[in-house]
């Protein structure tokens, strides 16, 4: 999929401009080739794989690498617990949940509680069947933290534990949470969980400073939820929902830059909100999501509910 | 007071020194011990594998320790009750009572303390709160008023106690450890003019200032629950309705104490039934104030049903609740009134009866303003196991919950071990005062 510039009311712009920096993976700017990587591990005899990964480069053209080439790098620059705190200077994160194209695939639930190590019995995505009543139309609706900015969740943390940043998003440091789970209780979107057990983890997720951005390693006897994923971000790519959502569902932005995008399609953020009619989750309760739904009409898919004997 | 008129100082003095524990004593005292023990293994569970080996889970994520934590609260209010008002106020038949409602309030208000620890996730990280304390939590708000008043209660409790020490002093065997512990306590207490005012006027200006720290601890306990969004608990009324609520609870168990005490010390002479008597009417009043703010918190929602409140409600009124919640507004609130209305159920062991139906019916009440509005979100229960959309706790929630009662209970047995349970000096003086009027 590519979508380097997407045509969006009459204008282009430009993804790089969104997705800065895509590539830090081989830190290699200012080379002479095409492909640093191939070189340098020459060099260092490794032996190609015969499988090929295709990267953007530097200069914006797209090269491929053998796999057994590209070094894995450690958990990119790593940042303060300080900047973690703070936040990305001068963006405001969105998120747009476009209800019309759930069919409860769970792909983002899956590749969140993948990445996040999420415990089996427990989801930061939720996807509910909602039906308000009898009569009204049933839809799929998937709920991701609101990363509200008036957050209740921030207003009764005794020790700042759970905090709001600069750009939106709101954060738990599980190093400083004492286990009071009064932001549970405050938070209205039933969305944070709790380690109650020791998580399970690989010894090398174990051995991490934990980082308030990848909300890794989890930690027993703490909080845990959807944190946005401002790891991806600052490596350029989507949260792990959007990129694993097949029917585009989320869309994930600035919105300083007014801009979303699901991978595939890029769009002004506030054209959309506007021809689409997006609205937030409980807005009567003041908490001002950053989370934006679009209306489940024109559906893709029928809705189907035979695979949850669950009452919703 | 004219029971008292006949009794010789020498007689209150040998009836109110602390005894010490007979055969039925020594086995309380184990009993209580050996609950504190189990409790203790269950924490070390707990300590070891976490929260897992509550029944809490990511909807119900506040369980009996919280609910306990608010009956705890409530029930130290009595201290204040009892002792503060009455003191201002100079009821006169207070005197037998006070102490007995401030070492209640006293391990009360410390085992509140000690249960708020169990129930965090990280407990080695308490001194965060500290550290990192942010002012603008309702949990830093109780942290400072219940400290504040578990300070103002020691002192109520010490300073009426100064005047009885040299008493006790005297008719201890020298040299004993009883006998150095009173001396550590209070050995500069020599009873002159000086310290008599002195002591008098600290008593006075704590007696104003616990009055309103003792609504404000229950008041900002309720703002735990208030300030959330959540069915059942956004309510405008919380504070008032819980510091009604503490005020039934209290006087409850000061009744269950009376006759406890009166029984078990055979101070029929001081504890009498016009204490009773009084103790059940007010009982009967504040049922009555409670009752009327649960009609204010669940028949008006009720009357409106909005659909966020309607689950909660219904799992009250009719679901799977309806049965706790009827019992205890039933037990705990309307069969005291009915009794307790009848001056033969204000006698001694009805009005103790009455008093443990309160205090148990309001174990209960908490449990059910706690963990039913947890099972009500907003959001439907969903995308989570089973064993996630109930709560009952488990067998080391118990026994936690159990070995700090136990514990509240222990504290207080010791206590009347080593203390006069009633004022002796303080007796003695009323009943002097008493005596030139007769003549
Ligand atoms: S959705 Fe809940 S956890 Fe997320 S910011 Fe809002 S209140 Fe906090
Ligand atoms: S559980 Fe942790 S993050 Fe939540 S309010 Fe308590 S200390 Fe803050």
């Amino acid at each position: 999929m590519n979508a380097d510039s997407v045509k969006s009311g009459g204008e282009a712009l430009p993804r790089r401009n969104f997705l800065k920096g895509i590539l830090l993976a081989g830190a290699a700017a200012g080379c002479s080739t095409k492909d640093p990587f191939t070189s340098a591990a020459k060099e260092g005899g490794a032996q190609p794989s015969g499988e090929m990964v295709q990267l953007l480069s530097t200069t914006g053209e797209i090269i491929e690498v053998d796999k057994a080439f590209l070094k894995p790098t450690e958990q990119i620059p790593s940042i303060t617990g300080m900047a973690q705190r703070m936040g990305i200077e001068g963006k405001k994160f969105v998120m747009v949940i476009d209800l019309s194209r759930c069919k409860n695939l769970k792909k983002c639930q899956e590749s969140c509680n993948h990445a996040h190590f999420v415990s089996d019995a427990q989801n930061w995505i939720k996807i509910y069947p909602m039906q308000e009543d009898e009569h009204t139309a049933p839809y799929w609706q998937p709920t991701t933290c609101m990363h509200c900015d008036e957050p209740p969740c921030v207003k009764v943390c005794p020790v700042d534990a759970t905090f709001k940043r600069i750009d939106g998003i709101v954060g738990i440091d599980a190093d400083r949470c004492i286990g009071c789970r009064f932001c549970m209780a405050a938070c209205p979107y039933s969305t944070r969980v709790f380690n109650w057990d020791t998580p399970q983890l690989p010894p090398e997720v174990l051995a991490l400073q934990y980082s308030s951005e990848t909300s890794c390693p989890p930690k027993i006897g703490t909080v845990s939820k959807c944190d946005f994923c401002p790891d991806m971000v600052r490596k350029g790519e989507l949260p792990h929902c959007v990129s694993a959502c097949p029917n585009g569902v989320f869309f994930f932005g600035d919105m300083n830059e007014d801009v979303v995008t699901n991978g595939s399609e890029t769009v002004r953020f506030s054209e959309l909100i506007r021809d689409k009619a997006g609205y937030r989750l409980m807005e009567d309760l003041g908490t001002k999501p950053s989370v934006y739904y679009l209306p489940p009409v024109d559906r893709l898919f029928p809705f189907k509910n035979e695979l949850q004997s669950e009452e919703g | 007071m004219s029971h008292q008129q006949t009794i010789s100082s020498e007689k209150i003095t040998s009836d109110l020194l602390p005894q010490k524990f007979g055969k039925p004593g020594m086995i309380w005292t184990a009993f209580l011990v050996v609950l504190c023990l189990i409790g203790l293994f269950a924490y070390y569970r707990q300590l070891r594998y976490g929260l897992s080996v509550t029944g809490m889970r990511d909807y119900a994520s506040w369980g009996i320790y919280i609910s306990n934590f608010v009956f705890f609260v409530a029930i130290s209010l009595v201290g204040s009750l009892i002792t503060a008002i009455f003191r201002l106020t100079n009821v006169g038949w207070r005197t037998p009572l006070t102490r007995i409602a401030e070492i209640i309030a006293v391990s009360a208000i410390l085992f509140a303390s000690i249960i708020i620890i169990v129930d965090m996730g990280r407990p080695d990280r308490f001194w965060h709160l500290f550290l990192y304390s942010r002012l603008q939590s309702p949990i830093m708000w109780d942290v400072i008023v219940i400290t504040t008043y578990l300070v103002l209660s020691v002192l109520f409790l010490y300073f009426p106690l100064l005047s009885d020490l040299p008493i006790l002093i005297q008719n201890s065997k020298p040299g004993s450890r009883i006998q150095r512990l009173y001396k550590f306590v209070g050995s500069f207490w020599k009873g002159t003019a000086g310290q008599v005012a002195l002591s008098g006027k600290a008593i006075q200006i704590i007696s104003v200032m616990i009055i309103p720290i003792a609504l404000a601890i229950h008041t900002v306990t309720s703002w735990l629950f208030a300030t959330t969004y959540r069915p059942g608990w956004d309510s405008t009324n919380f504070g008032a309705y819980f510091v009604s609520g503490a005020f039934l609870v209290g006087a409850g168990g000061v009744l269950v104490a009376m006759y406890v005490f009166r029984r078990a010390y055979k101070l029929e002479a001081y504890i009498t039934e016009k204490h009773f008597d009084n103790m059940g009417k007010i009982v009967v009043m504040l049922a009555f104030l409670y009752l009327y703010f649960n009609i204010n918190e669940y028949l008006v929602p009720a009357f409106k049903m909005k659909k966020a409140e309607e689950h909660h409600l219904v799992s009250l009124l009719t679901g799977d609740f309806s049965v706790l919640f009827w019992s205890a507004i039933f037990f705990g609130m309307i069969l005291p009134v009915i009794v307790l209305l009848i001056p033969k159920g204000r006698k001694p062991l009805p009005a103790f009866v009455m008093g443990i139906l309160v205090v148990i019916g309001a174990w209960f009440k908490r449990f059910l303003i706690v963990t039913p509005t947890m099972l009500s979100p907003f959001l439907p229960m969903y995308d989570t196991p089973e064993s996630y959309k109930t709560y009952w706790p488990t067998w080391e929630e118990w026994s936690i919950t159990i070995a700090s009662l136990a514990g509240a209970l222990l504290i207080v047995t010791i206590f009347v071990r080593l203390f006069p349970i009633i004022p002796i000096h303080e007796t003695i003086e009323e009943n002097e005062q008493i005596k030139p009027e007769q003549v």
